[in-house]
């Protein structure tokens, strides 16, 4: 990017600023070691960077404009000054009637998406009155068993003026049959949708582990709903590629980066080995990253991931640009929380907030800052919205595209993290792939091995947490009201679901399941027999337990 | 004794107890197996060896579901290597048995090595005795697996099988190294991969080129294939480890074999009994003395020994 | 190095959930801090934790549950042991646990109860002073 004789200059006049300090040791030495100058993934960073760190980057090759090639700058043309990103706060719990009363809220404040956050059993295929569903009752999402409660959750919001995104995965496929069959109930028809299912099913034998059937067939079920996307739901992402799990698992940045994106392009390739067309369900793909604290790490993070994935898609074939687009949402880390000082916790989410808008991300979800005590209160969810919006609307920052393009340190940064994620790659290839890859604990272990090494770190005091190992004070206090699930509530769904198993047409019912097991065992797209199942009020449970008649159930490799 | 009687009208939580007194060597464990002793010999030990990620762990699993099939009641004793380091252990193998933690029949503990060499625990042999006491069909005995010298368990158990598997390149070097000599089946697990075939093949001609040698053994070991995650040619395998059970008895090698056991263990108890006397008996710091006289070269290792047996006679 | 008496702990993950990056630190924590560590893999229920503690005759049972559902799977855990006559096994809990709720484990005798952001010397501490009380009968 720079003339070399320039750089060459500049190199040797850093040499003679490196010796000015080496003669006045004591009065220039610095507070810690050399290899503690480390972000939060052990990255040692330098005490300066200059030109000579990016001299053999092409602005036009890597970096670019807003809205072209490499997307390195953003997705977007006009990014932030033409819409901002989508604040979307992931809420749901209790009963399908509290989440309703919690969206109709968030939406009166001011917040432009729907997110919703199951309850254990839905993640897992169980019904609520399953003996697996004990004491988990809506206790750290809502309760979703049928078709009955996904009308109440989203009663009087009308589908097509809002988007929705869930967090669900390996029932991904019936949560979206469910939506689309609410939608059809307030005559909202399907092309008019928007939102995502997460549906990663990668990540979950990576990381969060909320699986259901083995890879093979859940790379199927991931496939079926692509094609059925591409046909009728034009605005729907059926896939969120997630590296936030993975993430709050415990792998570093890098780790992150290059586990989402070698996932992500798992899909691709699985799309194409089922005869799609890539143009055809590429543009819908979309990412799901965390923001941890670490500012410039994460910035650079971002905005590599952007590189990658268009050069990778590019590789493929994509000729539509919209193929090449990495979209993403963000979530501010959940791991970075504290229970001590909570407090603290709005000024972590505040700074990762910010990272991730100068990342560039398209929505965002800050976390609220009892996370680490309970399920978030209404207050705390309130101001980790107006975070958000402190940042829009106050700070500046969404005045320019990308501000930190240019940035030695953010540019030499980019570099590395591109360049450690194909290094990644490399090694996923070599075992086969992500799916042998996950099989052989590659994935699972490299995460758990960062985890601890970052554990030990923190007890050593080599890294800080403030509140926890430097600067604690004696506390107890509970920082705010705290919201709880009741019992009477749990009840209340249990006799719901019991209820409606005798009232339905349950001859209808054998029927549809018959019919899923029918379509799993061969291969016709499986989503049309669950929106048949899930209309004649089937659960969750029943539809899940059917197909794993046909597929079987994944049983981990243990990590030690 | 309290904990015995209980063990004996099969209480699997005094049997799991007193494997704690063995491991911890309590006052009274000893007393335990002086009174159970009695009660010993009934069951079928099995031994299961080989190198790490040959799939043990999940090969015991399928083996409990096909003795579980045919009503036998099944123990297991997993071992784990303890840290030289910090003397910790993570014991992971029965997190791959999972199928069988509510089986009332069956009862599965996991002991750490703590700096035991060749494969078992010190209270591996006394663990065995008790789950025999309890009223155990079947023990199967899973060795640390670290791919070195595990010929211990030939001493602990009636039938070894060793497994491989494919794929690993050195799996033919490794059995060169004299654990095929233990085997009385050798198990290739894993043979849905590449290789399997192979790998079979080669172990049989080594068994035929190794049983020439001995031809007055009747018992040639055999090659078996397995796929331990999808219960695939465990039946199998259980009928091969029953059919060695019956030729042990008919060949009245299970009562050779257990009185050479017998003869082994009571030298090496002696053994220890005797150095820990020794070295009870001795005044503290006098063995260092010696140790350092010999360094120095002012003394040699014989005569130290003389003179501490010396001791042995004065006392 | 020492091989003399060992902590034996099992560190279980009851319910529905995945959530097993505090376990598996835990594990290799308490594994450094020379106890002898049985993990019992996500998505067990108190049945099968309380049978593998009982087999394994291990001094203390750590939960981890990040799910919300503690007030009913941690005392399930702990009445089945008390069923079973192992009132002496000692049962440590941990995860999102709200501050009003420790009071009624701590009456069941459901201990540590530790949130994220805890030291591991905190966790492991907590751990080997309640062995040497109610186990070993050392002060």
């Amino acid at each position: 990017m720079y003339d070399p004789q320039k750089i060459g200059l500049i190199a040797e006049y850093k040499e003679e600023w490196n010796n000015k300090f080496k003669n006045n040791v004591k009065q220039w030495s610095e507070r810690k070691a050399e290899d503690d100058f480390i972000t939060i993934s052990d990255r040692k960073i330098k005490r300066l960077y200059t030109p000579e760190d990016i001299n053999d980057l092409d602005y036009l090759r890597d970096i670019g404009f807003p809205g072209e090639y490499p997307f390195t700058r953003g997705v977007y043309p006009t990014m932030y000054r033409g819409r901002l990103w989508t604040m979307r706060q992931f809420s749901g719990f209790g009963t399908p009637e509290d989440t309703n009363r919690r969206y109709h809220y968030l939406i009166e404040h001011g917040q432009t998406g729907l997110s919703v956050a199951f309850h254990m059993p839905t993640l897992y295929g169980y019904d609520s009155d399953s003996p697996r569903a004990y004491g988990e009752v809506g206790k750290c999402g809502v309760a979703v068993d049928s078709l009955l409660d996904m009308e109440i959750i989203f009663d009087g919001i009308p589908l097509d003026k809002i988007s929705t995104s869930m967090t669900i995965n390996a029932p991904s496929i019936i949560l979206l049959a469910m939506y689309i069959a609410v939608a059809e109930k307030q005559g909202v028809p399907q092309h008019k949708l928007s939102g995502t299912n997460q549906t990663d099913i990668l990540k979950e034998y990576i990381a969060q582990k909320s699986w259901i059937y083995p890879p093979e067939p859940s790379m199927r079920i991931i496939t079926d709903m692509f094609e059925y996307c591409s046909k009728f739901l034009p605005r729907w992402n059926p896939v969120s590629i997630s590296g936030y799990h993975i993430r709050e698992a415990g792998a570093t940045a890098v780790q992150e980066l290059a586990f989402t994106l070698a996932d992500g392009l798992a899909y691709i390739d699985a799309g194409l080995e089922a005869g799609l067309n890539i143009d055809d369900f590429a543009p819908r793909l979309s990412f799901f990253f965390d923001s941890q604290i670490d500012f410039f790490e994460e910035i650079a993070k971002f905005r590599a991931a952007r590189r990658i994935w268009a050069r990778e898609m590019k590789k493929r074939g994509a000729k539509n640009p919209r193929s090449l687009l990495m979209r993403f949402h963000t979530q501010t880390a959940g791991v970075s929380l504290t229970y001590q000082q909570p407090l603290n916790n709005i000024i972590r989410t505040a700074f990762e907030a910010l990272a991730a808008v100068l990342g560039g991300t398209q929505s965002l979800h800050t976390n609220s800052f009892d996370e680490a005590w309970a399920l978030p209160s209404e207050e705390a969810v309130l101001v980790a919205l107006r975070t958000q919006q402190i940042i829009a609307e106050e700070t500046g920052v969404a005045n320019t595209i990308d501000p930190l393009a240019g940035s030695y340190f953010v540019e030499a940064l980019t570099n590395q993290m591109e360049k450690e994620c194909y290094e990644y790659f490399e090694k996923i290839e070599a075992l086969g792939g992500v799916i042998p890859a996950i099989k052989k604990n590659f994935f699972q272990r490299e995460i758990a091995e960062a985890a601890y090494k970052h554990q030990r770190d923190i007890e050593s005091g080599r890294k800080i947490i403030v509140g926890v190992n430097k600067y604690k004070i004696e506390e107890d206090e509970l920082p705010a009201e705290l919201l709880e699930v009741d019992e009477i509530a749990q009840n209340h769904q249990i006799t719901r679901t019991k209820r409606l198993r005798k009232e339905r047409d349950n001859k209808a019912v054998k029927k549809a399941l018959d019919e899923i097991r029918r379509a799993a065992a061969g291969s016709d797209n499986i989503m049309y027999p669950i929106l048949d199942a899930v209309r004649v009020y089937a659960t969750l449970g029943e539809i899940i337990d059917a197909m794993k008649d046909v597929f079987g159930e994944y049983k981990e490799q243990p990590l030690f | 004794m309290e904990l015995v009687k209980r063990l004996l009208s099969g209480d699997m939580r005094a049997a799991a107890r007193l494997i704690t007194h063995i491991e911890n060597e309590l006052p009274d464990a000893r007393e335990a197996i002086r009174l159970i002793y009695p009660h010993t010999g009934k069951a079928h030990v099995i031994g299961v060896t080989g190198s790490p990620g040959s799939g043990k762990s999940t090969l015991v699993d399928s083996m409990i579901t096909e003795f579980r099939k045919k009503d036998k009641t099944v123990g297991v004793i997993c071992v784990d290597p303890s840290s030289p380091f910090t003397g910790g252990a993570i014991l992971g193998d029965r997190i791959r048995m999972g199928n069988h933690f509510t089986d009332k029949d069956v009862f599965i503990r996991s002991l750490a090595t703590r700096g035991a060499l060749g494969g078992l625990s010190k209270a591996t042999k006394d663990a065995i005795r008790i789950l025999d006491a309890l009223g155990k069909d079947v023990i199967i005995v899973e060795t640390v697996g670290t791919g070195q010298d595990e010929v211990d368990i030939v001493k602990a158990a009636h039938t070894v099988l060793v497994l491989s598997v494919p794929g690993f390149g050195d799996e033919i070097q490794i059995m060169k190294a004299g654990i095929l000599e233990i085997a009385d089946i050798l198990v290739v697990n894993k043979a849905d991969r590449d290789g399997a075939d192979k790998l079979a093949l080669e172990l049989t001609l080594m068994v035929d080129l190794g049983h020439e040698e001995k031809a007055d053994q009747k018992w040639k070991p055999l090659v078996l294939k397995t796929v331990a995650t999808k219960n695939i040619g465990t039946p199998e395998l259980i009928e091969t480890i029953e059919r060695h059970l019956q030729y042990l008895k008919s060949s009245n090698l299970l009562e050779i074999n257990h009185k050479k056991n017998i003869e082994r263990e009571i030298i090496e108890l002696v053994n220890e009994h005797l150095i820990n006397h020794l070295l009870g008996i001795m005044k503290e710091g006098d063995f260092e003395k010696l140790i350092e006289k010999i360094v120095e070269r002012e003394i040699d290792p014989y005569s130290a020994t003389d003179e501490i047996l010396k001791k042995l006679y004065s006392n | 190095m020492s091989y003399e008496r060992k902590i034996r702990i099992l560190v279980a993950k009851p319910g529905l959930d995945g959530h097993d990056r505090g376990a598996l630190v835990l594990c290799h924590a308490f594994r450094d801090a020379g106890m002898e560590v049985i993990y019992t893999g996500i998505l067990q229920t108190p049945e099968q934790i309380v049978e593998t503690a009982l087999q394994e005759d291990v001094d203390v049972v750590a939960l981890s549950l990040l799910n919300g559902a503690h007030m009913t799977l941690f005392p399930r855990v702990r009445q089945l042991l008390i069923e079973r006559n192992a009132e002496d096994t000692i049962v440590c809990g941990g995860g999102i646990i709200p501050e009003h709720h420790k009071p009624e484990l701590i009456r069941q005798g459901i201990t540590g109860l530790y949130g994220p952001g805890t030291l591991l010397d905190v966790i492991i501490n907590h751990v080997v002073e309640r062995v040497k009380k109610e186990r070993w009968k050392i002060a």
